[in-house]
């Protein structure tokens, strides 16, 4: 009695001791979150006691690696958002268009043979995007522009418009999928050819997912680093010009990284603003689109 | 009414640009593929992958470079896999649908969707500076860790859940208490799943070039890295340094290392899908 009584108190203490355990791993997450906004906190606050934060978000020269130092993000704002707006401008037509196929037209062998397919798109490395980007479509869209730059934001923002087509098919295609067979069936009985039900009942149903997809896909385009550091140049540019070289944030942190800037210097302590500035950025997009996300689960619960 | 019933053409219309957008999508697969292909076929042969970077492009190969991804991918996934598991079992198994659970879950959901530089930014300061690991294969390893975990840890939880309960129940039953049911019934039947999961989610990895630049890596590496501490270097670092390069030599270089890459990734993906389907015969059987 007693030994078993022993043996019963060991095994709970054993279980007590995995449960914390497995509890410090789920908790290291939570940690990762926290040591990234902690890092870009330390270094973002150390960056704007030597520039102020009004030079930062007015100022419309970025110079950190120049003589002549200006610290304005605008630059590599537009350099962003140009390349950004080039990818969704790609992937949001192609990757819809897709998902409406796979969805409510394509037959159910197609459907299993271009999903993987899809995949493979979207795990091929960046770096191979860039390469592409770079010594492929560049000299290309220079046969029919003859105006565009050997760097440029054009030929990136497309690549990765490309890259990013997978993920708005696959999720927005998700979320198409979810939608209550019955609603297609109101709509059929209604007389709806199946072009009606499929842009007139499952889009407008799905809608949310959808834009959760897209929301998404901006993010992605934003933090995609590899694509525009080897093919958009490496000039901050404040101009929406897509023909002559820019530079994005992610492309700025890469350059630095490159060189030999020695920590602590405010040339070190600016990719950390610039972090900070991408890491809202694509925060509050995937915020917005988890919450998208939820709204619709909810819908059709 | 023809708003109403619109004309079979229109539809076809609409499965001709749909058709098109696959075409689109596809054909840059193809494009890509076949564009690496030719301009590095020709550097591919023993010489390219046993040599060290040089300063002449045809004397200049990816060994440093192949066995730091190898070595990277071993240390990083000693390190994600136990960690993104353990996390895993304890948002399933342990704790429901306490509020912590739900706080991590949302926690995970958007560490998956911060660009992966911004870990490099983590890797450098945390790892390199403040942890003094220097710009080492382990500093690079523990960075990747921490971007893969995220990964790992929902494949995980969708292989555990789909482990019927009725086998958690049927091992209570018998007396056995929890960790003994996660260890000996679901972890054996889930481990398929966690495995696919975690191949893909290093194969995420290994394409990874924006963090290691971020958090220090070198580029230039004329040896194999002979301990943790190690300087090191990667294929995708090595691929991006010869793409910067203007000589038309170097890009050949850098399109013969695409080549061995995506092969490496092809080798990996192909291993996730054959564990998959064994797996599945041997559940269904």
């Amino acid at each position: 009695m007693e030994i078993a009584h022993q043996h019963a108190t060991k095994r709970r203490i054993g279980e007590r001791v995995i449960s914390i355990g497995l509890a410090c791993c789920g908790g290291l997450s939570i940690l990762t979150t926290i040591g990234i906004v902690a890092v870009l906190i330390v270094e973002t606050v150390a960056f704007f006691r030597h520039v102020p934060m009004w030079r930062f978000l007015t100022d419309t020269q970025w110079t950190p690696l120049f003589a002549n130092k200006h610290f304005g993000i605008a630059p590599l704002v537009a350099g962003t958002m140009l390349t950004s707006t080039i990818a969704i401008a790609v992937a949001m037509p192609l990757g819809l268009l897709t998902a409406i196929y796979l969805s409510e037209f394509a037959k159910e062998g197609v459907r299993q043979a271009v999903k993987p397919l899809l995949e493979i798109l979207a795990g091929v490395p960046t770096v191979v995007y860039g390469y592409f980007a770079l010594l492929f479509v560049t000299p290309l869209l220079q046969r029919l522009i003859p105006q565009l730059a050997g760097f440029n934001a054009l030929s990136p923002g497309i690549v990765m418009g490309l890259m990013i087509i997978p993920m708005v098919a696959s999720l927005s295609e998700d979320a198409m999928y979810a939608v209550p067979q019955g609603l297609r069936e109101a709509a059929y009985a209604l007389g709806s050819s199946k072009l009606q039900v499929s842009l007139r009942v499952v889009v407008p149903a799905a809608f949310s997912g959808i834009a959760a997809s897209l929301l998404l896909a901006i993010s992605r385009a934003i933090g995609e680093t590899m694509i525009v550091a080897i093919a958009a140049g490496q000039q901050p540019r404040f101009t929406l010009n897509p023909f002559v070289p820019v530079e994005t944030m992610t492309a700025y942190i890469v350059q630095v990284s490159l060189g030999d800037t020695p920590t602590g210097t405010l040339e070190y302590n600016t990719i950390f603003a610039v972090g900070m500035t991408l890491f809202l950025s694509t925060l509050l997009l995937n915020l917005f689109s988890l919450w998208l996300r939820e709204r619709f689960r909810e819908q059709y619960a | 009414m023809p708003d109403r019933h619109p004309s079979k053409i229109v539809e076809r219309l609409f499965k001709l640009m749909a058709l098109g957008a696959l075409v689109i999508a596809l054909g840059t697969l193809t494009a890509l593929l076949v564009d690496a292909l030719l301009d590095g076929g020709g550097r591919l042969n023993w010489q390219f992958l046993t040599s060290f970077p040089s300063r002449k492009p045809e004397q200049a190969g990816i060994a440093s470079a192949l066995v730091g991804t190898i070595y990277l991918m071993i240390l990083t996934a000693a390190c994600a896999l136990p960690i993104g598991v353990g996390a895993a079992l304890y948002l399933e198994e342990y704790v429901g649908k306490h509020w912590l659970a739900r706080v991590i879950e949302v926690n995970i959901a958007n560490l998956a969707g911060v660009p992966s530089i911004i870990y490099g930014l983590l890797g450098l300061e945390l790892f390199v500076r403040m942890m003094g690991l220097g710009r080492s294969l382990l500093a690079g390893a523990l960075t990747m860790a921490l971007l893969v975990l995220p990964i790992v840890i929902i494949a995980t939880r969708e292989a555990l859940r789909t482990v019927p309960s009725s086998i958690r129940e049927a091992s209570y039953a018998l007396g056995a208490s929890r960790w003994q049911t996660i260890w000996h019934q679901v972890l054996p039947l889930a481990l398929p799943g966690i495995l696919t999961g975690s191949i893909l989610a290093l194969s995420r990895a290994i394409g990874e070039a924006a963090p290691l630049i971020t958090m220090g890596a070198l580029t230039y590496i004329a040896f194999l890295p002979d301990s943790l501490l190690a300087p090191f270097t990667a294929l995708p670092i090595q691929i991006f340094n010869w793409v910067s390069r203007p000589q038309p030599g170097f890009h050949a270089n850098a399109a013969a290392g695409i080549v061995v890459l995506l092969a490496v990734l092809l080798i990996m993906n192909g291993l996730a899908v054959y564990v998959r389907q064994r797996a599945q015969k041997r559940l269904y059987l």
